[in-house]
């Protein structure tokens, strides 16, 4: 299996390559992507640069463009192609239908990998963007179980599968999801973006710290609580009179001791998210994982200490584990 | 010649009982304003072996009284159950009826065959688009997030494209959907435990912020806007650019009702803002939203 790592910003692309990483996976400075955060992402030049390290350093470079582009006006999203394809990297990640036709249309030589946010999950979806632009690998969205990941991989046999292992969980099937969009105007299919800093806001108000995200109270913490950042699926609301987070605890997903499960269930790549993360996260990360992966038939560790990085210091395995849903 | 619209009501979201179902198409096929009606399961495949005789037979009275029924797949077949679900009713549409993709791998399933497109394909431009119509689509529902100025560049290139094009007009906006089912956890149950939890709210259950806000609307692992999209005023210039079906999605309330005040406006017998004031009046309390479709948030009400 080899290890996808994430970079926000060229140094943190450069210690990925430092502490191991297979591949590394990066995007464009605006709105191609899905992690369009401010102070992160790659200029065309410096994905060039990125291109050209990971080439010397035999780490497979990866550009994300994976968002939906718009109607009327998709011109930012065939460029984002255009300089992938001529900056000779391994592979463009992709999620739309018509980005993706672009692609397989224009640079018939290009590899074209399905990111998450296209959702595909179970085998007749994979079919349909290997047979529709010729897609080499499916990054699965996390609502699959280990068994269902491995039935999917036998089922289509020709198209790579790789998932998730470590990072920020999304709940919601991924790409499929307009919470943010509801509460502020602004979605991770459109812009990019899920939970957006320009619209979160704390409050004091007496002896409670209220994080709100748009107009809208998406946690409220108690003196000695500490106060996290409101992204909405894991806030705490009130339903049924009751109140806690109806939608998932601020956790973090670690299925790092799961890693000889994916190995026979034929994965190919496992996924670190975390662009918006800094270079001690992408080094810690990415060292403590190749070491599991390469003693893992011994241990079924954990990646080493990753803890420190994990939002509330707590970690799931989320969806791999049919008992979470 | 005068543009105009037809009616579709969309699939029903929530998880009511076989005999709910039975009277709420029944009633429909008798009087209702609908052309074509959606049916089938979208959000959960737990439901469907309960109420499939219901739906076989509303199917059946529907398309006797002359209406154009629609099955809908699966938002997110995960399961090889829902994998066998999906490919069922794909296998339908060998047979002549006419379906509506929920997910790539419906799309997989129905190419090359006649086929609509539901609102949980994510069509965002004119390539998808494009993309879909070779594949066999005939019709698309456009995603419920796009801005106004999207929606139109897509319904010119759909019916370019020999497409129909449809819209939600009204309803509550599904804004997620997972492999966890929130009903049940917040019964403190798991999915494969859930005692059907959902069948307990004919509407979802009604999510507030902390401070009180009504803010969502769980509906077992799909996640809805609590405010009902209202688009009424809104309905000559989406007419006008080209969209030709209106789409509602049914509520806990007399959708017959709700669909004549459409078709009256549609027919041009009565104004957007008079359509609207009667539609507002009809929510009972329950907020109104417009956002996405002006460019905002999607829970605001743009007056």
């Amino acid at each position: 299996m080899e290890l996808v790592c994430p970079a926000g910003t060229p140094a943190a692309l450069s210690a990925a390559v430092e502490a191991g990483a297979d591949a590394v996976y990066f995007g464009f400075r605006d709105r191609t992507n899905a992690r369009n955060f401010p102070g992160l992402n790659f200029s065309p030049k410096e994905a060039a640069d990125a291109v050209a390290l990971c080439r010397a350093r035999g780490v497979r470079p990866m550009i994300a463009i994976n968002t939906y582009a718009d109607a009327g006006d998709d011109r930012i999203w065939r460029r984002a192609v255009d300089i992938a394809a001529e900056a000779g990297v391994h592979a463009v990640i992709l999620c739309d239908m018509g980005v993706a036709a672009y692609a397989a249309e224009r640079h018939p030589g290009l590899r074209l990998h399905l990111s998450v946010q296209a959702s595909a999950s179970n085998p007749a979806a994979v079919r349909f963007y290997r047979d529709a632009f010729g897609v080499r690998r499916v990054v699965l969205p996390r609502v699959l179980t280990v068994p269902q990941i491995a039935a999917l991989t036998e089922a289509v046999p020709d198209v790579e599968t790789e998932v998730f292992v470590f990072g920020g969980l999304c709940v919601m099937a991924e790409g499929r999801c307009a919470l943010s969009s509801y509460a502020t105007g602004l979605s991770p299919n459109k812009d990019g973006v899920c939970s957006p800093a320009s619209h979160v806001r704390y409050e004091q108000e007496g002896e409670v710290m209220v994080s709100r995200l748009g107009e809208w109270t998406i946690n409220r913490f108690g003196p000695g609580e500490q106060a996290g950042y409101p992204t909405l699926c894991k806030g705490r609301f009130r339903a049924r009179g009751r109140e806690g987070h109806l939608f998932e605890d601020p956790v973090s997903l670690d299925a790092s001791a799961l890693l000889p499960d994916f190995a026979a269930a034929g994965v190919t790549a496992l996924k670190i998210e975390g662009r918006q993360r800094g270079k001690a996260y992408v080094a810690q990360v990415v060292r403590g994982l190749k070491a599991a992966m390469a003693g893992m038939t011994a241990d079924r560790g954990r990646a080493a200490d990753p803890k420190a990085f994990l939002e509330g210091g707590q970690a799931t395995t989320g969806a791999y584990a049919r008992g979470w849903q | 010649m005068t543009k105009t619209a037809t009616l579709t009501l969309g699939p029903l979201l929530y998880n009511w009982p076989a005999e709910r179902r039975r009277a709420f198409y029944a009633g429909l096929a008798d009087e209702g304003p609908f052309q074509t009606v959606v049916l089938g399961e979208t959000v959960c495949s737990k439901r469907e072996p309960l109420v499939a005789d219901a739906m076989a037979d509303a199917a059946q009275v529907l398309e006797a009284a002359g209406r154009t029924v629609v099955h809908a797949t699966l938002a997110l077949a995960v399961t090889p159950g829902e994998t066998a679900a999906l490919e069922g009713v794909a296998a339908a549409a060998a047979d002549g009826a006419l379906v509506e993709a929920n997910d790539a791998g419906a799309l997989a399933l129905l190419a090359d065959r006649p086929h609509h497109i539901g609102p949980m394909v994510n069509v965002y431009n004119e390539g998808t688009l494009r993309v879909l119509a070779a594949r066999g689509a005939t019709c698309v529902t456009l995603p419920w997030e796009l801005p106004r100025e999207s929606v139109y560049a897509l319904a010119a290139e759909a019916r370019r494209l020999g497409m129909d094009c449809a819209v939600t007009v009204f309803g509550r906006a599904p804004l997620a959907i997972s492999a966890r089912c929130y009903h049940a956890r917040a019964h403190g149950l798991s999915k494969d435990g859930c005692r059907y939890v959902c069948g307990e709210d004919p509407e979802g259950m009604a999510v507030e912020t902390l401070d009180g806000a009504d803010f969502l609307t769980v509906n077992g692992t799909q996640t809805q806007a609590h405010a009902v999209t209202v688009l009424a005023r809104e309905v000559p210039d989406l007419v006008a650019a080209g969209v030709n079906v209106l789409r509602i999605s049914p509520l806990d309330m007399d959708m017959g009702v709700v669909g004549r005040v459409y078709a009256e406006l549609a027919a041009g017998c009565l104004s957007g803002t008079a359509a609207e004031d009667r539609l507002l009046d009809m929510l009972d309390g329950r907020p109104a939203a417009n956002g996405f479709l002006n460019g905002g948030d999607g829970a605001a009400w743009v007056a």
